[in-house]
């Protein structure tokens, strides 16, 4: 008999959902001594309502602010109890980790509590019908940039460089081996660790729902996201081949962008160009 | 019995805290409160007391950490003031609400606007209907005290539903007083190790916590609250017997004085009580038939033990600490609302307002607020709004 499955099948998530696949295989990885949480968000759809619940392992749902004051909180009861083969997991999206949750996110990771912390990044607060974020790439549309998003995204990972992170990367969708590999490495480490993954999401972006994964990668292969880690103070890019013209097809896929201009995709197109030499610079040095 | 220690009532919170072997604290400093922090943190770094203790980044993650870990099964402690009260008010529901047995110092500060540092109840009274079992205690030894059978209370079964422990900022908290500390062998007589009387987050037996919940289950979710509120009435009086047992020290849920005879008491809160009584001494030195009555549980409210406090008395004059801006205050409504289900008969109840944003009662205030009841019953002219009666007159 096969082992059960720690998430359950027939999550009612949008078709196509990137946000479920992130979620279980993350506790693919982590296993069953697991304690979860998930704010009021997309990711509180497998904490599931009423009596029925989505995760096969121990989970609380957070209010918005505070996702990881609370994995503080479960994380040092667990040492007053000596308990230490549980990974405490927090599972929040954009929203929780950018904006209304970063000072809580700031708080958690200084104190040095051990956990981790998971960013599933759908660019909008999509759980309310697709808002704006501070995560909302340039030129989107939401539904309160109706005309495209004027401002660039934030750039948390960058933010986060100058936190005591034991384990920090980004991942996607469109690259779920690497994605596991990397919360397997942050499982392993003893303190605060945060894997931010792009999360294509066909409800809010305007793509077929068959296409979650396509997206993701063609994020990857045109440059628009970077795929990295850093462990022991080191970065490592890990994919350092892309290819700018594919950020037009990426583009393209998605209604989000339909009234794009051409000057906007050319500072798209120079942002990815940005980032990436300010990350090999960084990769360079011995230590950040 | 105990060692007698020249404390505080921020000092006198921590040490309850340490007597009540709790494993894991997290707070957030704010004036009047802070020294209940630095006390806790000073008693964990000399090794006198062995607890976690979070430095979390606000208030709000205080209460946060704390949800976290009381679900994963630690008895767990926090304190706070005004702001700070206001800005765990979105968590303090869904701690009440997930049924977790937290205790929390309020050393209660006014909210603003203007700013004020000083002594009101407007930040405890904010949080009244969010499903916390609320006590007020008149001074520090009531605040050792209370913290430890906050602990017995909040975890019962029966009960399960989270406890403030309420001093007023600097007329409490900043007041030093002998005060009796348990020894560890005496307070293991009336507290023991913390034992989960509810779900925790166990990767053995895994359960969701505070998920969504339908118009088919929420109305029933409250209601099991309100039992575990209704049940922490007798809770809370069994603990008190069961503390004057070990301790010799007395308490109930209403405390009278000078009641048996009077014709106008004082009902209030917290440490104006000791005024209230003093004034009450001497006036009842001149031929006046005046006493006290002091609610010491808001929340529950002990309608109850209230009425039987005020039977056969004809006048009631409620000092609220609070400006209760729009209505009437807090514990006028409390009583008049007992007095109604009660059918006590026609009582004249007067709502005053005194002491606001660290304004002192006085003895000259609380002769007045007596001095206007007999004046409106002289007169015939009963009030039909809140006597503000410490407000300047120019």
């Amino acid at each position: 008999m096969s082992e059960m499955n720690l998430v359950s099948k027939g999550m009612t998530t949008c078709a196509g959902c990137p946000m479920e696949l992130i979620g279980r295989a993350a506790v693919e990885v982590l296993g069953k001594n697991t304690i979860t949480m998930t704010p009021p968000s997309c990711a509180a759809i497998i904490t599931g309502n009423g009596d029925e619940t989505g995760w096969g392992i121990p989970s609380i749902q957070t209010v918005l602010m505070s996702l990881p004051a609370f994995a503080s909180g479960v994380s040092e009861a667990l040492r007053v109890r000596g308990i230490d083969d549980v990974t405490v997991m927090g599972f929040a999206g954009d929203g929780g980790t950018f904006d209304i949750g970063l000072q809580s996110l700031s708080g958690a990771i200084e104190r040095g509590h051990k956990a981790l912390f998971i960013c599933y990044n759908n660019e909008a607060y999509m759980n309310t019908g697709n808002q704006r974020s501070s995560a909302t790439s340039l030129g989107a549309f939401t539904k309160t940039t109706p005309t495209g998003k004027k401002e660039s995204s934030k750039n948390i990972d960058f933010m986060l460089l100058h936190q005591d992170l034991a384990y920090q990367a980004t991942a996607s969708i469109g690259d779920i081996q690497d994605f596991k590999r990397k919360v397997k490495k942050a499982k392993e480490v003893d303190g605060p660790s945060f894997i931010h993954v792009h999360a294509p999401c066909p409800s809010g972006w305007y793509f077929p729902t068959g296409q979650t994964i396509k997206v993701g990668r063609l994020a990857i292969e045109s440059g628009l996201w970077q795929l990295w880690e850093k462990e022991n103070g080191k970065i490592k890019i890990n994919r350092k081949k892309f290819d700018l013209e594919k950020v037009n097809e990426y583009l393209s896929l998605q209604g989000r962008y339909k009234n794009v201009t051409d000057e906007v995709i050319e500072e798209i197109k120079k942002e990815v160009m940005r980032k990436y030499e300010v990350l090999k610079k960084f990769e360079e040095l011995d230590f950040i | 019995m105990g060692d007698i220690l020249a404390l505080d009532g921020n000092a006198a919170i921590a040490y309850g805290v340490m007597k009540s072997k709790v494993e894991l604290i997290a707070a957030y400093p704010i004036t009047p409160q802070t020294p209940v922090v630095e006390n806790l943190s000073s008693l964990i770094d000399r090794g006198e007391f062995d607890c976690g203790y979070i430095n979390v980044e606000s208030e709000h993650s205080a209460l946060s950490a704390l949800i976290g870990a009381s679900a994963t099964g630690v008895r767990t402690f926090t304190a706070s003031a005004s702001h700070g009260l206001a800005l765990m008010h979105e968590v303090t529901g869904v701690a009440s609400g997930s049924r977790l047995p937290i205790v929390m110092g309020v050393v209660s500060r006014a909210l603003p606007s203007p700013c004020s540092l000083w002594c009101d109840h407007s930040d405890i009274m904010s949080e009244r209907d969010q499903g916390w079992i609320q006590l007020f205690a008149k001074n520090p030894q009531e605040a050792l005290d209370f913290i430890m059978i906050a602990y017995t209370v909040s975890e019962d079964e029966r009960v399960l539903t989270p406890t403030m422990v309420d001093i007023d900022g600097f007329y409490v908290s900043h007041l030093t007083e002998p005060v009796n500390v348990p020894t560890d062998e005496e307070a293991g007589k009336f507290i023991g190790k913390f034992e989960p009387n509810n779900l925790i987050l166990d990767v053995n037996n895994p359960y969701a916590i505070n998920n969504l919940s339908s118009p088919e289950i929420f109305t029933e979710y409250k209601y099991s609250q309100k039992l575990g509120m209704d049940a922490a009435l007798e809770v809370i009086e069994e603990r008190f017997e069961k503390f004057n047992e070990v301790f010799g020290r007395k308490y109930s849920l209403v405390e009278s004085y000078n009641t048996e005879d009077a014709e106008t008491v004082i009902v209030c809160l917290g440490s104006m009580s000791g005024t209230v009584l003093h004034t009450v001494n001497e006036l009842r030195k001149l031929g006046k038939k005046v006493g006290l009555v002091r609610v010491v549980s808001f929340r529950p409210f002990p309608k109850k033990a209230l009425a039987a406090a005020l039977k056969g008395i004809n006048n009631v004059a409620v000092i609220d600490r609070i400006s209760a801006v729009g209505s009437m205050g807090p514990l006028y409504e409390e009583v008049l609302s007992c007095m109604h289900q009660t059918d006590e008969g026609k009582k004249n109840v007067f709502s005053f307002v005194a002491g606001l944003g660290g304004r002192d009662i006085n003895e000259k205030t609380v002769k007045s607020v007596f001095e206007y009841v007999d004046n409106a019953n002289e007169t015939g002219e009963k009030p039909t709004d809140t006597i503000w009666i410490d407000l300047k007159k120019e």
